[in-house]
């Protein structure tokens, strides 16, 4: 997906900015279901550079407890798609910082997936994380309506990808690529170990065309501060959910939370 | 929709895991390798010679294949048609499922693995991995929903004493559904050295088709045992329960081109179809992907995935396998929903006619055959998938 974009907020931010990048993981309506965009606006107040908007889901098989939880209570608080977008949108009155929405596929399967595109250009979502949407799917049928509204496919890598795999998700990103860190589930992670360290470099040393974010056990300013030595960012999300469950939505309770992750 | 998912005429799987339009891996990166892994070898792994002779010697020697067909006499005169019954419940275990089991733990061993991972419901299928890790030294880790756990003790017990470990799931429905979660998730935590088996014609490319062959045994003996006792390879109607669907695939395989036997697959409507407690995808599925593939799936209009409910716990399950679901479409199959009541009558009835107690799972087919609309001269076989000792507390709630 080569050919040029309409502009988008995401590859604006990484062509002017290349390291210490932050992004934040929330799931929508969460704890509250009113939280969606409170949330958002305590993050865009802390400075954080990019945010991902959980889409609940009752099956995350890539998730671990604490984000399947959120997902949980997300749902049983009667949050949807279509409440999300409505949610959303008169968002880009406000906010400025990118926004990814980050689900499983099926319930933009059930919404349609030229409606999905549709409605995040119309908010101003500039990018999508699917975990579950293979990428040679994508690429036959997708493709063609997530460019033609301007919305970008974030594709995951992880340790075990073979290097083959690797070039031809490079070849076929715009945006970022998400590392995860380790052979894991989400919020499971402890620290970032010397094999995870081998992992970064040799991601490091291919020097592909894609900015890269690690994500999946970064939880404190150690990790995130180690993330940055090998990529251009980290992405934070089950300790984000943590902090909002114990601490609340608050913006000076956001604002905490992202202050101890980056100093 | 593009290339992929046009339907088409075939009921074998593509080179790209599609049965019509269902099927494929919708897998996350993190299972991605394991997963190519398993596509690049299983064709090859099942066809070596060396494979074939062990698979088959183990089927024979410790399953006690094959099973016999039974002609069930009192039951053909009270439906006033010839019944035959596919006596699976006579495998070592209790269940068809070991023969699905047999043939991963030998792919697994030649792909190096050394532990297993595995979901269940009845918990049948929990067993017979439990059996065969036990067998060839493996260690072994069976989700199982905590609900399920409950009503389904001996064969937790069975598990346990034949070495594995059961894990409870908690999350969500505590059922089916959510064991195969967290046995997915204990996979993408352990992609190196684990072999996930699954126990249905569910989940993502190659694992539906690899079930479905390694369960193909049952219609390959059909057609072999009815060539004998009747003197043709084909009967009128091939009859299975359907929850994920591995013994329908199994007893339906041989069949699937033979357009006048007629495929008569048997789900878990449990209360009834219309009371919210049911299990019945075809019924109140469409399209949608869990667990790794496109097929039917109970769902809201949100794309959430509906709890279902059976007194089966082997049929317990919000989706079918990807073939089921071409089946249906297709109209290659028929499809139908059978309550809990249906059930254990059924299942009572075949105790008392034939002196064969039969799964919960098992008694969902026998009940399908009241609704068929059977001839004098139709020729039935119905795959008799489990027995039903599991099933005595349930059972004896009715009597």
């Amino acid at each position: 997906m080569t050919q040029e974009l309409t502009q988008n907020r995401i590859t604006d931010l990484f062509s002017q900015k290349s390291d210490r990048l932050l992004s934040v993981y929330f799931t929508a309506g969460f704890p509250n279901l009113d939280d969606t965009m409170p949330v958002l606006r305590g993050l865009q107040a802390t400075g954080v550079d990019l945010v991902e908007i959980g889409m609940p889901y009752s099956d995350p098989v890539a998730d671990g407890e604490t984000i399947q939880l959120s997902n949980g209570r997300a749902l049983d608080n009667g949050m949807s798609l279509k409440t999300l977008f409505a949610q959303l949108a008169n968002c880009r009155q406000e906010i400025t910082v990118p926004i990814l929405l980050m689900g499983y596929i099926n319930p933009v399967l059930q919404y349609g997936v030229e409606n999905f595109c549709r409605m995040c250009q119309s908010v101003g979502v500039d990018g999508v994380i699917l975990p579950d949407l293979p990428l040679d799917l994508f690429l036959d049928e997708y493709a063609p309506i997530f460019r033609q509204y301007g919305i970008l496919n974030v594709n995951l890598i992880t340790p075990q990808t073979a290097e083959s795999r690797i070039r031809l998700i490079d070849q076929e990103s715009d945006g970022f690529i998400y590392m995860v860190s380790s052979a894991s589930i989400t919020g499971s992670t402890k620290g970032i170990s010397d094999p995870m360290r081998a992992y970064f470099e040799r991601i490091q040393a291919m020097n592909l065309r894609n900015p890269r974010l690690i994500g999946f056990g970064i939880n404190n300013h150690e990790t995130f501060d180690t993330a940055c030595q090998y990529a251009n960012g980290a992405i934070v999300g089950s300790a984000f959910i943590r902090h909002l469950q114990d601490h609340g939505t608050s913006a000076e309770s956001i604002q905490s939370f992202v202050q101890t992750i980056r100093s | 929709m593009a290339t992929t998912l046009e339907p088409q005429t075939s009921f074998e799987v593509n080179d790209k895991g599609f049965y019509g339009r269902f099927g494929g891996a919708f897998i996350p990166e993190m299972l991605y390798p394991n997963v190519e892994e398993l596509r690049q070898n299983y064709l090859q792994i099942i066809a070596d010679p060396a494979f074939q002779a062990e698979f088959w010697q183990l089927l024979e020697d410790y399953v006690g294949r094959p099973t016999p067909l039974f002609l069930a006499k009192r039951l053909s005169a009270e439906l006033g048609a010839t019944i035959y019954l596919k006596r699976e419940d006579l495998c070592h275990t209790g269940a068809h499922k070991v023969n699905n089991t047999i043939g991963q733990i030998l792919v697994a061993q030649r792909l190096g693995k050394k532990r297993i991972v595995a979901e269940t419901g009845a918990g049948q299928h929990g067993v017979a991995t439990a059996t065969v890790c036990a067998l060839m030294g493996l260690e072994c880790i069976v989700y199982m929903g905590s609900i399920d756990m409950e009503r389904q003790k001996p064969n937790v017990d069975r598990m346990r004493m034949l070495g594995a470990t059961v894990v409870p799931a908690t999350s969500g429905s505590q059922t089916l559904k959510d064991a195969t979660n967290e046995a997915m998730r204990h996979w993408i935590n352990n992609p190196v050295d684990t072999h996930y088996i699954i126990g249905s014609v569910v989940g993502p490319h190659p694992y539906p088709d690899m079930v479905a062959r390694f369960q193909s045994v049952i219609s390959e003996e059909v057609r072999k045992q009815l060539l004998t006792k009747i003197g043709r390879e084909n009967p009128d109607y091939v009859v299975a329960c359907v929850g994920g669907g591995s013994n329908a695939a199994g007893a339906f395989y041989h069949f699937l081109h033979e357009p006048l036997v007629r495929l008569v697959a048997a789900e878990a409507a449990g209360q009834g179809v219309t009371t919210g407690h049911s299990a019945a995808t075809t019924a109140l599925g469409k399209p949608g992907v869990l667990h790794g593939s496109r097929t039917i799936l109970m769902q809201t209009d949100d794309g959430q995935v509906t709890e279902p409910y059976s007194i089966s716990a082997g049929l317990d399950y919000p989706g079918i396998g990807p073939l089921h679901a071409h089946l249906f479409d297709s109209g290659r199959g028929d499809f139908y929903a059978i309550t809990d009541d249906e059930a254990l009558e059924a299942g009572f009835r075949l105790s008392k006619l034939e002196g064969i107690i039969p799964a919960l799972e098992s008694a969902h087919a026998l009940a399908a055959l009241h609704k068929m609309n059977l001839q004098a001269n139709d020729v039935v076989v119905v795959c008799l998938s489990g027995r039903g000792d599991k099933d005595l507390s349930t059972y004896s709630k009715h009597l």
